[in-house]
């Protein structure tokens, strides 16, 4: 096959020396639904902590699976320590949490607003659907938390699980579209509080905004909007600012992105958008985890024996309708080669489209990851495992 | 035709894990509905384009546009709904407002009512949809038909709905609760009843793509509770990416339990005239392991499933990226197995 010969390598990406430097404090890591991203910020903030950082990961996902896989019952919107068994020299710890976007949004109001008007805010009916059903209150909530924990600075390592979003590149966008939302000139509008020139300087325009948004939300929902703008406004100068501010952050020196893939085509398509976009932004990629491929790994295969070989082999034995197991141990095989072959190929037209992000591949686990055993073999496979050596 | 608890769907809407698969599930659930000589139209709401791709054509437009032939004549529509056109294609149906759409932009409407103000977007959204649903042939879109036209045919037999991921779902087809909170009346409410009626009622079947790993299988549970929770019809449970099982029973059994007969493969394989037999025997007697491991546990997720009480298709898993000829067999596989 000629796949072997176009394959480029990709350098090989360093998670351990990532994470033992101390310079890094902030891991995000990245990529669509379905690829592991929970289980590898877990996995690497285990990982991180057992080689001596003070590691605390947050994560989104709200599957209690996680939790119990780190001993836990459940998550909250608290850090809570993880017990990592018999202490032994040169382990940090480890915190995690899950977030709780409502939570963290009532948090940010109680710490701004007095007592009074921070009950008003929370009373109000837009608000409420804001804090728990804007496709963006998650992402910038995500981002709330981050700032809250590393202004802390009780944790020298932070890893963060973004949400699944409708595409990568929400988590980007999100907060600052909520920001501008909050700060633009239709809320201010809404909320009168722009001032009666302001409203003069839109002229006829006007009547016809307010006639669209009365038919299209209803007034009742427009005067909610606007006692929520004027009682929030008080409160918050610019929450366009903060938006930036927790943006900033994310450029800052010390953080670094992980995007994690599986090793098929439309998982990795979304990869290339999202190492493009960070390039793009400026924001410092680390490099891509390719999780659950079946190139490397536990099993040992006999490499030698190609697909058709083995499927030739197979065929001859069913002919012969005897030795039934070994034919399926070759037609098993056969398959086996083929799949190797097609995330080859996907991983590849990657390299080829990003020759310098450095990859790491971690095998797909046998089994559930349902502890922290399960949580330490993929750190392992992501730092010392089969990355390096993955040629 | 056997009763399946959908037979009158019109509106099959397909969720799921991401990465499980739903969107090339919803693609070949539509080429199977437009069979013998059906119209279908299969729509997107998540701006991925993901139609687009598994068609292997360019992006698609606010516009249905044909993008299969059914093997037999049946033809195959879609359309990507993004929330904003939705919008303008509301206020211009409903209200005659032609021509805002600049205006509305410039002052920060359309984002607010696209991506801010809650559950406004997904009664857009799953208001196009169920437009698509109702249309009847004569009539102009959207508008109250005459009684002339009350009767005539649909303009499409099935509306396929590639639906957000099963975490999302409930919320996003329960919309009259989302908006309830806010707008107790006017258009928006009013709006949502109309989007309810439809899906409410047994022209809808939700169906959710799962794989058998122990995530989606959760996920695919947890999501036919909530569905049933908020009085959504469920359809069914499509098994996505089925891995073919090698051994026969005696042998996976054996397998599964770390028993592999070393001795018998090496005769099969010098059988077959390879060479250094038993060495190859050897190095394939862990993938054996791994695959009936796996098989095992398959089948302990599939036991789980069945706890849903829903009616469980399997689709194959298919090597490498999926092509029309994947597509086609996907159709092929729901049809046989009587999924439509």
């Amino acid at each position: 096959m000629t796949v072997q010969k176009l394959h480029q390598e990709a350098p090989p990406l360093n998670v351990d020396a990532l994470l033992d430097d101390t310079q890094t404090r902030i891991v995000v890591c990245c990529g669509s639904g379905g690829v592991g991203k929970t289980t590898t910020a877990a996995a690497l903030a285990l990982r991180a902590a057992e080689r001596g950082r003070t590691a605390v990961v947050i994560t989104v996902d709200p599957a209690r699976r996680l939790a119990q896989s780190l001993g836990l019952d459940e998550l909250d919107n608290t850090p809570r320590q993880i017990d990592l068994g018999p202490r032994d020299s040169g382990r940090g710890t480890l915190h995690a949490m899950m977030l709780d976007m409502k939570r963290t949004f009532d948090e940010v109001v109680r710490a701004h607003a007095d007592p009074e008007r921070a009950e008003q805010i929370l009373a109000n009916p837009f608000y409420q659907s804001l804090s728990t059903s804007f496709s963006g209150t998650q992402e910038y909530m995500a981002m709330e938390k981050l700032g809250q924990l590393r202004a802390s600075e009780e944790w020298d390592l932070i890893v963060v699980d973004t949400p699944p979003s409708r595409s990568a590149l929400d988590f980007l966008d999100a907060p600052n579209r909520l920001g501008r939302f909050l700060d633009g000139r239709l809320i201010r509008m809404l909320g009168g509080t722009g001032g009666r020139s302001y409203l003069r300087m839109l002229g006829s325009g006007f009547g016809l905004i307010t006639t669209v948004i009365n038919r299209v939300i209803g007034a009742q929902l427009l005067s909610d909007v606007r006692t929520f703008v004027s009682a929030f406004d008080a409160v918050f100068g610019g929450f366009q600012d903060r938006a930036r501010h927790t943006y900033e952050l994310l450029k800052a020196p010390g953080t670094e992105f992980l995007v994690v893939a599986a090793p098929e085509s439309d998982a990795l398509r979304e990869a290339s958008y999202f190492v493009e976009r960070l390039a793009a932004e400026g924001m410092p990629l680390a490099g891509l985890v390719l999780n659950k491929t079946h190139g490397h790994g536990a099993a040992p295969t006999p490499a030698r024996l190609s697909a058709a070989r083995s499927d030739a082999a197979a065929e001859t034995l069913e002919d012969l309708g005897e030795h039934t197991l070994a034919a399926a141990a070759l037609r098993l095989h056969a398959r086996r080669m083929d799949t190797q072959a097609a995330e080859a190929r996907e991983r590849s037209s990657f390299v080829a489209a990003h020759p310098t992000t450095p990859v790491v591949e971690v095998p797909a686990q046998p089994d559930a990851v349902a502890d922290l055993t399960g949580l330490r073999r993929v750190g392992h496979d992501l730092g010392s495992g089969s990355g390096a050596e993955s040629t | 035709m056997r009763d399946r608890g959908w037979n009158d769907a019109r509106l099959h809407v397909v969720t799921g894990k991401g990465g499980t698969g739903k969107t090339t599930i919803a693609a070949a659930l539509a080429l199977a509905l437009a069979a013998s000589g059906r119209t279908v139209l299969l729509t997107e709401v998540e701006e991925r384009q993901g139609i687009a791709q598994v068609f292997d054509c360019a992006p698609l437009p606010y516009a249905e546009r044909r993008v299969a032939v059914a093997p037999d004549g049946g033809d195959v529509y879609a359309l990507a709904i993004d929330a904003e056109a939705a919008l303008l294609d509301y206020l211009e149906m409903f209200y005659g407002l032609r021509r805002a759409g600049a205006a509305l932009t410039r002052f920060g409407v359309v984002d607010f009512a696209t991506t801010v103000a809650p559950g406004t977007r997904d009664v857009l959204l799953t208001g196009k949809v169920t437009e698509a649903v109702r249309r009847r042939q004569g009539e102009e879109r959207g508008r109250t038909p005459r009684d002339a036209t009350r009767r005539a045919p649909f303009v499409y037999d099935a509306v396929v709905l590639d639906a957000p991921p099963t975490g999302r779902i409930a919320q996003f087809l329960n919309v009259n609760t989302e908006v309830a909170g806010l707008a107790r009346m006017g258009p928006v409410h009013h709006h949502a009843d109309r989007v309810m009626e439809v899906i409410r009622s047994a022209q809808t079947a939700v169906h959710v793509v799962t794989t058998l790993e122990d995530m989606p299988v959760q996920e695919c549970l947890d999501g036919v509770e909530q569905i049933t929770d908020v009085n959504i019809p469920v359809g069914s449970i499509l098994v996505n990416m089925r891995r073919p099982r090698f051994l026969n029973e005696t042998d996976q059994r054996a397998a599964a339990e770390g028993r592999v007969d070393t001795e018998a493969l090496a005769r099969g394989l010098k059988a077959a005239g390879l060479e250094q037999a038993e060495q190859t025997a050897q190095e394939l007697v862990p993938e054996l392991l791994a695959h009936a491991h796996t098989v095992a546990a398959e089948q302990g997720l599939r036991e789980r499933l069945e706890a849903a009480q829903r009616p469980t298709f399997d689709l194959p898993l298919l090597e490498g990226p999926i092509d029309l000829a994947g597509l086609y067999h996907l159709a092929n596989v729901l049809r046989t197995q009587g999924a439509v």
